[in-house]
């Protein structure tokens, strides 16, 4: 790259002057304005769900090749990699930005070749890349792949840090020269020069940009050297090549930073760690920047951080456009953005650059920048229009960014930077309530799950619209019960100081309380100005308390509605109801318009309906009077609902509008493919509120709503949406009948949660299921497990998704469990069931059309015995042990359940199969389930889009779908857990929902498939070695096979003496060894001294062992040795690690499974020979 | 309770021959403003204001009947637009009622650059960035020592302001300038309004003794086309500039290690534009836009600068005169207006764009090189190239429209570009044109 500057003063704006200097006053021909051709847009892809009962896969349309602006050299095949399993710090807006660029190369002609192991992509759908491959994504691996496909080029920058580490593996091992592929998007040394620390600040130093003092060390003798060093505490450690911020953190002290410089050095792709100054209060920004091959450089989005440093960007409440920085300060960092993207050298695409302002005098410091597209661009793309990721991968094939127009005006080319006359607001959604032990404290690790965004005409509307979308009950900022308003002062201002989930509600809470402006920014360091737009809430909620609704005129209503107020707020402060407010808001005519996102601030017509509501003059939305559907998004992604429902969501409008039906989009979650303006032909970015989505019906009037897609979210409101059309008589604006809620009424969605309805109906179906019953009391709760008998499973019937769901074993834990875990009282039951030992737990996803057909789409058996979540469960497809019998039963009561509930669409039923071969149904959802991706990518069948075609009113036999099918290949899901990023939380499964991802190994045989999903999910399965055991009680009886099976291949076996001694009677040797309180050398200084490879613990429960256990579990996850806790776990281990040894895993693109599962026997013959 | 006015930002009713004009338009809320019985006041002689200074206390609030303050200022100002329509808005800055050009300006920072720009004089400037005045106003940010535009039309005046160089309030300093602003209007809404009909007449007023139909008629009989807008910008006397801003926001320093003397013409110069110059070892000597050339000519200059400036080109036939007998003698550099102004000098056409160019997001091309750089663009009028003699050459466009963006014409070792090469506000992108003429000022000394 280009001329690297050597002083500060030297900065310039566009460091390649030199070369422009040279053009000074020479007489150049004209060159025409046409000499910029406009990409043709070559055959759209062709999303179908066949009708015809033909494959149902392949169906697409590619261009023949690349057209010819933009084509690169040599280069026809493209490989892309993706981002692995949904983890903290890397979700679905890698899903976005891949399937982005999957469509634009393959629309420029390019064969795509992808990778990805995580299945719930959209990205992975077999029509978007030419050839798929779900699996593992490890060097070796992907090189076998390349080796077979022989891609011409390698796109690392889609994919995060996953496909970053990646490409720079294989670069490194040689293996991207060796079979002539080139990076394309940025070179090796530009992903070194970003991702290394010590590379990176020297490129700062050279271009005369300040960093903050750091050092870098690589053992904690350095780190403590570099310490001193600096000088002082708070220290911010951040480990190179981790995704997140992994293993980083500040510490205040000695002891902390020996703490966290361990974890950093451990959990560092390259061992080494940056120890910094910290920024500690100073303001943070961002710039994401895109660069095309002739050094072209836009500056795309700037975003402002609430939270200043020291909490990571992706945990941080961010604004965008900056608020607080004057032209000249703004253009400072543009300049510094683009002599960084030059210097750092990445060629093309996008980048994201982040800088700390000292508020006091504008000294600017470098942060950190990433050389791809990230959760920002994925952020900044949303907030403006500009699809960053799918410009990014036209520019990696060549294209400049005057030659490609802007998608939203389509007149103007995309070589510009967009300007946008609203705010944008980011909130990030945490789920610390599901990792008990861990403190709920944001650092510069990222820990939050998800993330809403809402879009307003100020900073007070979008704001309150992000808190309203993030579902946490919470219908905007303050206004309503907030718990820390009893709060005392202590605890008030330590919740601003120290950086939490939940600051935002202190600080309602301290302006409440009388506390100013000054002294909150004092303690939390959050800019006066965001501050004060607060305070100006809290003094129009004051206005509120005064008046009753009847005394608030129109101008009153609109004053209040235009900062953003939810109706539930107004109901709140005027002592009303949510629904007296909607009726006098809407008598009074204050009605939200819709203004459209077009990146360019109205100077130029667009023609994309991107919209959000703002309470303004003029509406833009233009609604049509076609036929049309509203699909009801996922919002924030939260742990237990994900991408699946996204996934769900986008093949829902995919078909629909396929079938000619107009698709409209609510959602309020930026990282997803639904909120990309061209999924659907029309897109509301808003919160998924019963007003919000009222004010969206009454201004469309679509045909139909679909709520089974998004999960929970649109189902909790889906009552009283069919209430509020059905009072209002809503006709659709088609003119061809009612608004109506499309597929299984809410009314069957109520029968089959409302435990006594449908007990009543399991009872009129015969299907079993486990004896129990609903306690008011403790006595009552004591009676029924003495009835039943233990193990028992309870649970508050009014949570859903396994929150605070337990297996108690006793009296005791249950009397504790009552006692602090949940309220039981006549008003909140507790359902008390039987917990079935060893049982294999099954999940079923079927589809039922309006016609009363019912067709099983997959039946899955869990690895996991019943008792761990599902969505934590490792699972197989087709099942492997269970008899034709059960499936026998299963498929007639799923089906008879269908039929019973009148589904329309997509059901999921859970069972659990006895040891002694008894079935009994756990649970039934009539909606569309987090496995259906799986399920449609094992099966071959795009379940969702046949589900909404069937709530359109399609049958299943016209839809060529009558069968089930089940798959000559086994496919086996593994889940992914976050407990890296929770410090201190045990990492035992059980029935709570804890993984934030999934990931899917495809074979002939389980144990290839389940080997697959294991490498995929990151373990780290070794061949030989030595395991370590430690089985509780409950489990000992299975010791024997485990251990027989880990001899068989080749491990040596330690154990603790009570394992030890039962494994000693059967014959098997083993070398005991100290629990961690037996004194030492114990099993944590084996596992320390990297004696051990693989440990098989499951939990006793016991105290001490309970505290031994979590300490060894903990330590096993900082060594990364993978640890099994249940047995069946260790059964499929085993199977897998025998299969690693007998035979070299293959690599099959998911377009093979399906060709020989399809296919002529010649085709079959030709694929066996194929390397 | 009080007859308190309706929705914010609706127009307050249609006027006269005023059409409905979007299909998916609400229907505007049709309340009319009572005026107060003061009868009407005699109308301004100067064509352009009549100007109050009275504070209006932007947050001030309003108190309800009950003795219950509202956290928010009630509606007391009109913003009428030749097409008819009638905006309901709330006033700060000075108050009384003014009459100029309305277009819009997409730059998401450098307001206080904007209305300090003398290029703006008889406009009124709208900001599409909602959130105007978070960063107050600072000495540093000044580009004239005035502030020329017709008022500030935003969506949100901020209420407090953040940003270490803050000196005073936005609203502070434009009640010391007197210069109205009106924000709580649907301003995207008039931005598009605009982007359809071209860039409206309007008139803001605080005075509630005028109706409408007079602010209407205002606004229809005023005219901006063929105005001379400059004579009322320039400077008295020529002096020599020196520079008072903190270095600090050199972005390029010591980019010249020769001195050249450059004579620069007022018709409303940014101070940027000088700063600029300075940096790259320039010394200049500020001239009246009526300075004669002879004497101009006389100080042999190393090169002339035609500075940017309000208004149409076409209404300034002295200083195309002057311009014409300047080139081809020293190497001369216009920007912006004196883009034009060259333009009509090489007996070249310029003509009224339906809405200009505003904003600091404009794609330039430079067609020698085929680079393309982000410009910050302010100007109603354009160079139709066709008109142009053969020799001079277009050297940029503007990517969004294709429009005419720079000129030059070696032989009479000349170039101008129609944007803002100085920026601010404004990306710094094509800075790189001072050095060019720099370098063409070096090559005429050989």
């Amino acid at each position: 790259m280009a001329t690297s500057l050597s002083t500060p003063s030297q900065l310039r704006p566009s460091p390649s002057q030199a070369v422009r200097r040279g053009h000074l006053l020479v007489p150049y021909p004209r060159v025409s304005v046409a000499r910029r051709p406009v990409p043709r847009r070559a055959g759209a892809l062709s999303v179908r769900a066949s009708a015809d009962g033909g494959d149902a896969v392949t169906v697409r349309r590619f261009p023949a090749a690349p057209t010819k602006a933009g084509r690169l050299e040599g280069v026809k095949k493209i490989m892309i990699l993706g981002a692995g399993p949904i983890v903290i710090g890397q979700a679905c807006e890698f899903d976005y930005s891949g399937t982005q660029a999957c469509k634009a190369l393959a629309e420029e002609g390019y064969e795509v070749v992808l990778i990805n192991s995580n299945p719930a992509t959209i990205m992975t759908d077999p029509d978007l890349a030419h050839r798929t491959y779900i699996g593992p994504m490890t060097p070796p691996l992907v090189e076998r792949i390349i080796e077979a496909e022989r891609p011409d080029a390698l796109l690392p920058t889609m994919g995060g840090q996953t496909a970053l580490n990646l490409a720079v593996s294989l670069a490194e091992s040689g293996a991207l020269d060796r079979l002539g592929v080139r990076l394309i998007g940025a070179s090796l040394p530009a992903i070194r020069a970003a991702e290394d620390r010590q590379l990176f600040k020297l490129a700062m130093d050279r271009i005369g940009l300040k960093t903050p003092p750091s050092g870098i060390g690589t053992t904690l003798e350095e780190c403590l050297a570099i310490a001193v060093e600096i000088g002082e505490f708070p220290l911010i450690v951040r480990p190179a090549f981790t995704l997140g911020g992994t293993g980083g953190g500040i510490a205040y002290n000695r002891a902390e930073f020996e703490e966290i410089c361990r974890a950093g050095l451990a959990a560092s792709h390259t061992q080494q760690v940056l120890i910094e100054k910290s920024l500690l209060g100073w303001k943070e920004y961002e710039l994401e920047v895109m660069r095309d091959m002739a050094d072209n450089v836009v500056i795309i989005c700037s975003i402002e951080n609430i939270d200043p440093m020291g909490v990571h960007t992706g945990d941080s409440i961010t604004v965008a456009p900056a608020q607080t920085l004057t032209d000249k300060e703004y253009q400072r960092l543009r300049d510094y953005s683009v002599a960084i993207i030059r210097e750092i050298g990445v060629e093309c695409g996008g980048s994201n650059v982040q800088f700390a302002v000292n508020p006091a005098d504008g000294e600017v410091m470098v942060i950190e920048m990433n050389p791809r597209v990230s959760r920002s661009s994925a952020l900044a793309s949303k907030a403006t229009g500009f699809p960053i990721a799918k410009m990014a991968a036209k520019l990696s094939v060549g294209y400049t960014l005057d030659q490609i127009p802007n998608d939203i005006t389509k007149k103007t080319p995309a070589s510009f930077e967009p300007s946008i006359d609203y705010v944008v607001t980011k909130i990030p959604r945490f789920a610390f309530e599901k990792f008990p032990g861990s403190e709920p404290i944001l650092t510069t690790q990222m820990k939050s799950v998800g993330e809403a965004m809402a879009l307003g005409r100020t900073f007070q509307e979008s704001f309150q619209k992000a808190v309203r979308s993030l579902e946490t009950g919470f219908a905007g900022w303050g206004c309503g019960p907030i718990k820390e308003l009893d709060w005392d002062w202590e605890k008030i201002k330590y919740s601003l100081r120290v950086p939490n989930p939940d600051r935002i509600h202190a600080i309602y809470a301290a302006f409440k309380k009388g506390m100013g402006v000054e002294d909150i920014h004092e303690i939390s360091f959050i800019d006066k100005w965001f501050l004060t737009e607060l305070k100006e809430l809290v003094d129009v909620e004051q206005y509120l308390l005064s008046r009753s609704l009847d005394q608030l005129s129109k101008d009153d209503l609109y004053q209040v509605k235009r900062r953003g107020f939810s109706d539930k707020q107004i109901a709140f402060a005027t002592s009303s109801s949510e629904s007296d407010v909607r009726s006098r808001r809407l008598a009074l005519g204050v009605t939200p318009t819709y203004k459209r996102v077009d990146t360019c601030a109205a100077e130029f017509e667009a023609n994309t309906p991107y919209m959000y509501s703002s309470y303004e003059y003029e509406c833009e939305s233009a609604p049509t009077n076609r036929k049309k559907v509203l699909i009801l998004g996922g919002g924030p992604n939260r742990i237990g609902q994900g991408i699946e429902f996204d996934y769900c969501c986008c093949h829902a409008s995919f078909a629909l509008r396929e079938a000619g039906f107009e698709t409209i989009m609510m959602n309020s979650n930026p990282e997803t493919v639904s909120t990309d303006y061209d999924t659907s032909d029309r897109l509301y970015f808003e919160p998924l509120t019963v007003e919000d989505v009222s004010n969206v019906l009454d201004l469309e009037r679509p045909d139909g709503i679909i709520v089974q897609f998004g999960g929970q979210t649109p189902l909790k409101i889906a009552l009283p949406i069919q209430q509020y059309i059905e009072e209002n008589k809503m006709i659709s604006a088609s003119g061809t009948g009612n608004v109506k809620i499309w597929g299984t009424s809410p009314d069957s969605i109520d029968a089959a949660e409302d435990r006594k309805r449908f007990n009543a109906i399991l009872e009129e179906l015969g299907i079993e299921q486990p004896k129990g019953g609903i306690a008011r009391s403790e006595s009552d709760a004591l009676a029924i497990a003495s009835e039943i008998g233990y193990p028992v499973v309870v649970r508050p019937s009014y949570v859903l998704g396994g929150r605070a769901m337990e297996i108690v074993y006793n009296d005791e834990k249950l009397i504790k469990y009552l006692a602090t875990a949940v309220q039981v009282d006549p008003e909140r039951p507790v359902l008390v069931d039987k917990y079935l030992i060893d049982a294999v737990e099954i999940d079923v996803d079927a589809l039922a059309d309006s016609a009363g057909n019912v067709v099983i789409g997959g039946i899955m058996e869990h690895i996991e015995q019943a008792g761990i979540h599902s969505g934590d469960s490792a699972c197989s497809l087709p099942t492997r042990t269970i008899s034709a019998q059960c499936l026998e039963v299963i498929r007639s009561w799923t089906a008879n359940l269908a039929k019973r509930l009148n589904v329309c669409g997509l059901m999921n039923c859970q069972y659990a199969i006895s040891t002694t071969g008894e079935v009994f149904l756990l649970e039934a959802n009539p909606r569309a389930s987090r496995t259906v991706p799986f399920v449609s990518k094992a099966i071959g069948h795009p379940l969702a889009k046949y589900a909404s075609l069937v709530m359109s009113g399609v049958t299943l036999h016209e839809l060529g779908f009558t069968k089930e099918v089940v798959p000559k290949h086994v496919s086996v899901k593994e889940a992914v857990l976050p407990f890296e990023k929770f410090q201190g939380c045990d990492i035992l499964l059980g029935p709570e929902m804890r993984s934030t991802g999934e990931v899917m190994g495809i074979d002939y045989e389980f144990s290839g498939a389940f080997a697959k999903a294991q490498i995929a999910a990151g373990q780290k399965l070794t061949l030989s070695g030595t395991v370590f055991l430690s089985l509780n009680d409950l489990t000992k009886r299975h010791l024997a096979e485990i251990g027989r099976g880990f001899q068989d291949l080749g491990f040596n076996i330690i154990a603790t003496s009570g394992t030890a001694k039962v494994l000693q009677l059967e014959g098997i040797p083993v070398e005991p060894v100290l629990k961690i309180h037996e004194g030492r050398p114990n099993a944590r200084d084996m596992l320390k001294n990297g004696q051990i490879q693989v440990m098989v613990i499951t939990s006793s429960g016991d105290a001490l062992d309970s505290k031994d256990g979590l300490q060894l579990r903990r330590l096993a996850l900082a060594y990364k040795v993978p640890i099994i806790t249940t047995v069946d776990g260790a059964r499929a281990t085993m199977d897998a690690i025998k299969s690693l040894k007998n035979k070299s895993i293959e690599t099959l693109a998911l377009q093979d499974y399906f060709q020989i599962a399809d296919a002529s026997p010649d085709l079959q013959a030709a694929a066996q020979t194929a390397p | 309770m009080a007859a308190t006015p309706a929705t914010a930002s609706a127009p307050s009713r249609c006027l006269s021959g005023a059409k409905p004009r979007c299909a998916a338009l609400r229907s505007p809320s049709s309340l009319a403003v009572a005026a107060p019985p003061e009868g009407l006041r005699p109308r301004g002689s100067r064509a352009l204001s009549v100007r109050a200074k009275v504070a209006s206390g932007v947050q001030g609030a309003s108190v309800v009947d009950d003795g219950v303050e509202r956290p928010w200022k009630l509606s007391d100002a009109r913003l009428v637009l030749e097409d008819g329509s009638a905006w309901k808005a709330k006033s700060f800055g000075a108050s009384g009622t003014q009459v100029g050009e309305v277009v819009f300006n997409t730059s998401l920072t450098g307001y206080q650059e904007i209305l300090t720009d003398p290029s703006y004089a008889g406009q009124f400037v709208l900001m599409t960035n909602p959130h105007i005045g978070n960063t107050g106003v600072n000495p540093d940010d000044e580009e004239s020592s005035r502030c020329f535009l017709g008022g500030l039309i935003i969506r949100n005046l901020s209420i407090c302001t953040s940003n270490w160089r803050c000196k005073e309030t936005l609203e502070e300093y434009l009640i010391k300038r007197n210069i109205m602003g009106i924000y709580d209007v649907d301003t995207r809404a008039i931005t598009r309004r605009l982007r359809e009909d071209g860039s409206l007449i309007g008139v803001l007023s605080t005075d509630q003794s005028r109706t409408d139909d007079e602010l209407l008629e205002m606004a229809q009989k005023w005219k901006i086309v063929g105005v001379d807008l400059i004579s009322g910008v320039t400077c008295d006397a020529p002096y020599e500039w020196s520079d008072k801003t903190d270095s600090e926001w050199e972005f390029k320093k010591d980019q010249s290690s020769e001195t050249f003397h450059v004579v620069a013409y007022d018709f409303g110069i940014k101070h940027n534009i000088m700063r600029r110059l300075t940096s790259y070892g320039c010394k200049i000597t500020v001239v009246p836009a009526n300075w004669p050339a002879s004497e101009v000519l006389k100080l042999k200059p190393d090169g002339v600068l035609f500075s940017n400036g309000p208004g149409d080109p076409a209404a300034v036939p002295y200083a195309v005169k002057t311009v014409q007998e300047i080139i081809g003698k020293v190497p001369v550099f216009g920007i912006c207006m004196g883009h034009q102004l060259i333009g009509q000098a090489l007996g070249g056409k310029t003509f009224k764009m339906k809405f200009g160019h505003h904003g600091g997001n404009h794609p330039v091309c430079d067609l020698r090189s085929g680079r393309v750089d982000i410009s910050a663009q302010n100007h109603n009028y354009a160079v139709d190239p066709d008109s142009l003699p053969e020799g001079a050459k277009v050297t940029h466009i503007n990517l969004n429209d294709n429009s005419c963006a720079g000129l030059q014409y070696p032989k009479m070792k000349l170039m101008s570009l129609q944007y803002h090469p100085e920026s601010s506000p404004g990306p710094h992108d094509s800075d790189t044109a001072f050095g060019e003429f720099i370098e063409l000022m070096k090559s005429n000394r050989l």
